[in-house]
């Protein structure tokens, strides 16, 4: 069962992360970084069925974070989109030398 | 360790000489304070020195504070009078003490200088026969000179610091030879180069004194290359660099290959201190500085330690023969060439300069004939009539400079073509310097005649037959090179006494050229530098009767010989065997010497009475007397054989290879490395957030993969 738990939270994971290094869209950037938080959060709550009810903490704990950060990050988007009228990551290039 | 190792080390060389019958003496702590005295000198004088230069600066002008003088007047001769008042006591304590008990050298222990491994080298002072005279010599001499200098150098604004870099010459003259090994020794040599190239360099406004000072330290590197060479194959060879420990070593090694490089090593050195062939280019150059310097360092002290290394490492030359027929050889050849130059000269302090070169020449026959008590006889009487004559000099240049600074008028006050007449001005000056040209003519019964004819007697009695006539040199047999160097030698004595009367003649005698206003002005020195000439022309009278020869009965006889045998007799009886000629060949050989004398001064009576033209007036001189005017050109042919080549491989290679190629490595090299970095970096981190995921990824795989396969 924990298997199970631990393959699909890897595959999750790697999704976030494939995300994060191949799309350009701060939007889409973003969610691949939640979804990464999940698949940890999987992880947690997996191993809390053996390792006692640290996990649990731990995933509510990532949440409250995760909902900080969205609300910081999607702020930063919005600001971004401002001021340089896209949200296209690779556009961001001003502190190129 | 270390600390524990040479305390025991003191002790053992301590246990070794506690037989010598000075030690615990007043002698031991004498020999301690001697070279410190001049030091002391120096700090004083060197202190006020600085402290004029700051008052001059700030006053904006060379203003000479008058009570500061007059300290400088007391301390600069009055270190050196002490210090020869100690040399005297210690003296008397050594004539105290039965000759016997001072066959080996009192060993004055001084504290560890550098020790490297079993290489101790300690400040030891060392005192014996030999030593004590050139501590004699120095002192005594240097006190006369001290005083002379106090008149000479009177209105130079330099005064304080010129009697600072004097003190400095004489204690390092003092550490020369009384250092009990070669370290000290060569540490004493340097010292007396540095202050020689500071004071020919004295007045360094003018240009040409700062290069003849830098090509007196050059030439005198060539020379300190030997010295080294030859104490690094001592070491070698021994284990040892105390003159005592290795030249005990050595003696048992005569007649090996290592002795011969050693002492060849060493007559480098010697021949560049002391100005032989090839070395010999600095000392006419040398006169550059002021003429108390020139008699002093240049023909009194310093260019004679080349003659007492030869004398001091008696125990080397004379275990290698073949290397004592060279310094013979080159000694006479030096005395020969120089003596040609002296004889056109025009500037009194060079045809001076060229005699003292060519009478080092004799003192370096002396003692490459193993006649060593002769090479340094001649020494100790060239020191007192050439000082003298130097002296001389310098109160005839004193003279003829304040006449034309009277009148205003520059022209050379020391060209022989601007004086004559002299002795009508300057008498007692006159007569000094004849009693000298005299006596470095070899005229009985002043002392150059002793010491020069004993040293051609010498020659000629080790010609006849000794070791050293047995020795060869380049396949050429002994005896044949020491009659060789006999005949040069005569022809030399020859050519001194014509030089020396042309420059008498021309100076003194004869109409005056220095001008009529001029000759208003003309006066003998204050009595301040007469009083030290005068007192050298008595040393100049008397001084043979250090070492008269067994042949004339005017006194005790080798009086020198006596007291140097303990140091140098073993050495000269191994090259010259009994050393002895008849009583009927050594007046045949005393004739010669006089009748050449005596028609060497005929010679220059009859050429240089006549009246010449002054300096300004002059024909430029053609022919072989040209040749011999210029010096036979050698300083164009270093120039064009070693300078300039030399200058140009420096500046090819050196310069615009090494330097510059240096600079471009660091200054290009560093600039392109930083750039290089730079760009690197920034394309690294040119806020592509993607491309910072991507490295955090792979940081993060590759992180994976050391922990999992690691």
């Amino acid at each position: 069962m924990i298997a199970e738990a631990l393959i699909v939270s890897a595959i999750l994971f790697v999704i976030g992360v494939v995300g994060v290094l191949t799309r350009r869209n701060a939007i889409i950037l973003f969610m691949c970084a939640e979804l990464m938080l999940n698949a940890v959060n999987l992880t947690f709550v997996a191993m809390a069925k053996m390792h006692g009810v640290t996990g649990h903490v731990f995933v509510i704990m990532v949440m409250t974070i995760a909902a900080a950060e969205a609300a910081v990050g999607l702020a930063i988007v919005i600001s971004v989109f401002r001021q340089f009228g896209t949200v296209d990551m690779s556009a961001l290039r001003t502190l190129r030398g | 360790m270390m600390h524990l190792a040479i305390p025991a080390l003191w002790q053992a060389t301590a246990a070794a000489h506690a037989a010598h019958p000075l030690d615990g003496s007043i002698a031991v702590t004498l020999v301690r304070l001697l070279p410190l005295l001049p030091v002391l000198g120096f700090v004083i004088n060197g202190v006020l020195a600085l402290l004029a230069r700051q008052r001059a600066n700030a006053a904006g002008s060379a203003e000479s504070s008058t009570a500061r003088n007059a300290l400088v007047k007391l301390v600069g001769p009055g270190v050196i009078i002490a210090a020869f008042a100690m040399a005297l006591v210690i003296f008397f304590q050594m004539q105290g003490v039965a000759a016997e008990a001072l066959h080996a050298p009192l060993l004055v222990p001084g504290p560890a200088w550098m020790v490297v491994g079993d290489l101790v080298i300690d400040w030891s002072l060392q005192l014996d026969q030999l030593s004590i005279l050139m501590v004699l010599v120095i002192t005594g001499i240097g006190s006369l000179i001290h005083l002379f200098s106090v008149g000479y150098m009177q209105d130079d604004p330099g005064y304080a610091r010129y009697f600072a870099y004097l003190n400095l010459f004489v204690a390092f003259m003092l550490v020369l030879v009384l250092g009990a090994s070669y370290p000290v020794m060569f540490l004493g040599w340097e010292g007396v180069g540095l202050c020689s190239y500071l004071l020919i360099g004295f007045w360094f406004s003018d240009r040409a004194n700062v290069e003849a000072g830098k090509k007196a330290f050059v030439v005198n590197r060539v020379g300190d290359f030997g010295f080294l060479i030859a104490m690094f194959l001592i070491w070698g060879a021994t284990r040892k660099l105390d003159f005592v420990g290795a030249h005990a070593a050595l003696g048992s090694m005569a007649g090996t290959s290592v002795v011969l490089a050693i002492a060849l090593f060493l007559f480098l050195g010697a021949a560049g201190k002391s100005a032989q062939i090839p070395l010999y280019i600095w000392l006419p150059d040398a006169m550059a500085g002021p003429t108390p310097v020139s008699a002093l360092i240049h023909a009194a002290t310093m260019v004679t330690a080349g003659v007492y290394l030869v004398a001091r490492a008696s125990t080397v030359f004379s275990g290698a023969p073949e290397a004592s027929l060279l310094v013979a050889m080159i000694g006479a050849a030096t005395a020969l060439f120089a003596a040609t130059i002296a004889m056109r000269q025009w500037d009194i302090k060079k045809v001076l300069a060229y005699s003292t070169v060519s009478q080092l020449g004799y003192m370096f026959i002396g003692v490459g004939t193993g006649a060593y008590t002769a090479g340094v006889f001649h020494l100790v009487t060239h020191a007192f009539f050439k000082a003298l004559l130097f002296l001389g000099a310098g109160s005839v240049i004193h003279a003829l400079h304040a006449a034309y600074h009277r009148t205003h008028r520059h022209e050379d006050a020391q060209d022989l073509r601007n004086m004559g007449g002299l002795r009508r001005y300057m008498p007692a000056t006159a007569a000094a310097m004849t009693l000298a040209t005299l006596a470095i003519a070899g005229i009985p019964p002043l002392a150059g005649f002793f010491s020069k004819d004993e040293i051609l007697t010498s020659v000629f009695a080790r010609a006849q037959g000794s070791p050293l006539a047995s020795a060869s040199l380049f396949g050429v047999p002994g005896s044949a090179v020491l009659y060789f160097v006999y005949g040069i030698g005569l022809i030399t004595a020859l050519l001194t006494a014509v030089y020396m009367t042309r420059m008498l003649l021309l100076t003194f005698f004869g109409e005056n050229r220095t001008g009529e206003a001029e000759q208003q002005a003309l006066h003998e020195a204050p009595a301040i530098m007469t009083a030290p000439i005068l007192v050298l022309a008595l040393l100049t009278l008397i001084g043979g009767w250090l070492n008269l020869p067994a042949l004339l009965p005017l006194g005790p006889i080798g009086l020198l010989e006596q007291w140097l045998e303990p140091v140098t007799g073993a050495s000269a009886t191994r090259l010259g065997g009994d050393g002895v000629v008849s009583h009927d060949t050594e007046l045949v050989l005393i004739g010669v010497a006089i009748a050449i004398a005596v028609v060497g001064m005929g010679i220059a009576f009859a050429l240089y009475r006549k009246p010449i033209a002054d300096k300004a007036h002059a024909e430029p001189e053609t022919g072989f007397a040209g040749v011999l005017a210029n010096a036979y050109s050698v300083d164009a042919g270093v120039d064009a054989v070693v300078v300039r080549p030399m200058n140009a491989l420096a500046d090819s290679v050196l310069t615009r290879g090494v330097d510059v190629g240096v600079d471009r490595a660091f200054s290009f090299g560093g600039g392109l490395l930083s750039r290089t970095a730079g760009l690197i970096s920034s394309r690294l981190q040119d806020g592509d957030v993607g491309k910072y995921a991507w490295m955090v990824a792979a940081g993060a795989v590759a992180m994976l993969a050391a922990l999992t396969l690691g």
